[in-house]
């Protein structure tokens, strides 16, 4: 019963997945698909975590933490490229 | 039915709560029009699911294997903290990098907002080298 629940939940990911990577490839602006990769960094945590309870395993915590923070730091990283041109802005010295 | 079979059942209907919460996210992030609609529909109830993913994940391995994850705690303050701001910060670029919104909008509040910061930068920029100067 148990097991199904989990099932149903892993498809339903898997849907909203393959609909996130269809506006990555498509999206008409950059900041489009900035978003479906944040999508699918937060989509892929819920996955792990619905694994991880799937086989009661709790090797794939660190995973859930380190998609975390990579998605994030790729996020605002992409943001300030997008915006400035530049991803760290150095001062000018003379 | 015993005791720990219906929490196993509770754990696992928050966790297909929050994946049907995910897929109605996931179903605007590709049906709403501009940028802007699309990252309203995936702030809130994106952050949301994978809340109760998280949550549900933590509730069973706190009561069926006795196991406290500080990992998975950290993981869902993480997500908590950072998924909105990041959502923010792409819409603030693409309103920077002039996407434009939708032919529906009716009116755009930020515009008036916007030429203001850039009249008030023109300006101290302008001082700035007359100063120099």
């Amino acid at each position: 019963m148990i097991q199904w629940i989990l099932f149903f939940s892993l498809i339903l990911l898997t849907f909203s997945i393959l609909v996130t990577i269809y506006r990555l490839v498509k999206g008409p602006t950059a900041p489009d698909r900035v978003q479906a990769l944040d999508a699918l960094g937060i989509n892929l945590i819920a996955g792990v975590a619905v694994f991880s309870v799937y086989l009661r395993s709790t090797a794939f915590f660190e995973v859930i933490l380190l998609i975390g923070i990579l998605s994030f730091i790729g996020t605002i990283a992409f943001a300030r490229f997008v915006e400035r041109g530049v991803v760290i802005e150095r001062k000018q010295s003379d | 039915m015993s005791g720990s079979s219906l929490i196993e059942l509770s754990i696992a209907v928050i966790i297909l709560l929050g994946t049907i919460l995910g897929f109605l996210s996931s179903i605007g992030f590709i049906r709403l029009p501009d940028v802007y609609n699309r990252a309203h529909a995936l702030a809130k109830s994106s952050t949301l699911s994978v809340l109760f993913v998280l949550l549900g994940t933590f509730l069973f391995f706190l009561f069926l294997e006795g196991y406290f994850s500080i990992k998975i705690f950290l993981g869902i303050f993480f997500v908590f903290l950072t998924s909105p701001v990041s959502t923010h910060v792409i819409c603030r670029s693409a309103y920077h990098s002039k996407v434009e919104l939708a032919k529906e909008s009716i009116q755009d509040d930020l515009q008036e907002a916007m030429e203001e910061y850039t009249r008030k930068q023109q300006h101290n920029k302008n001082t700035e080298e007359a100063s120099i100067i």
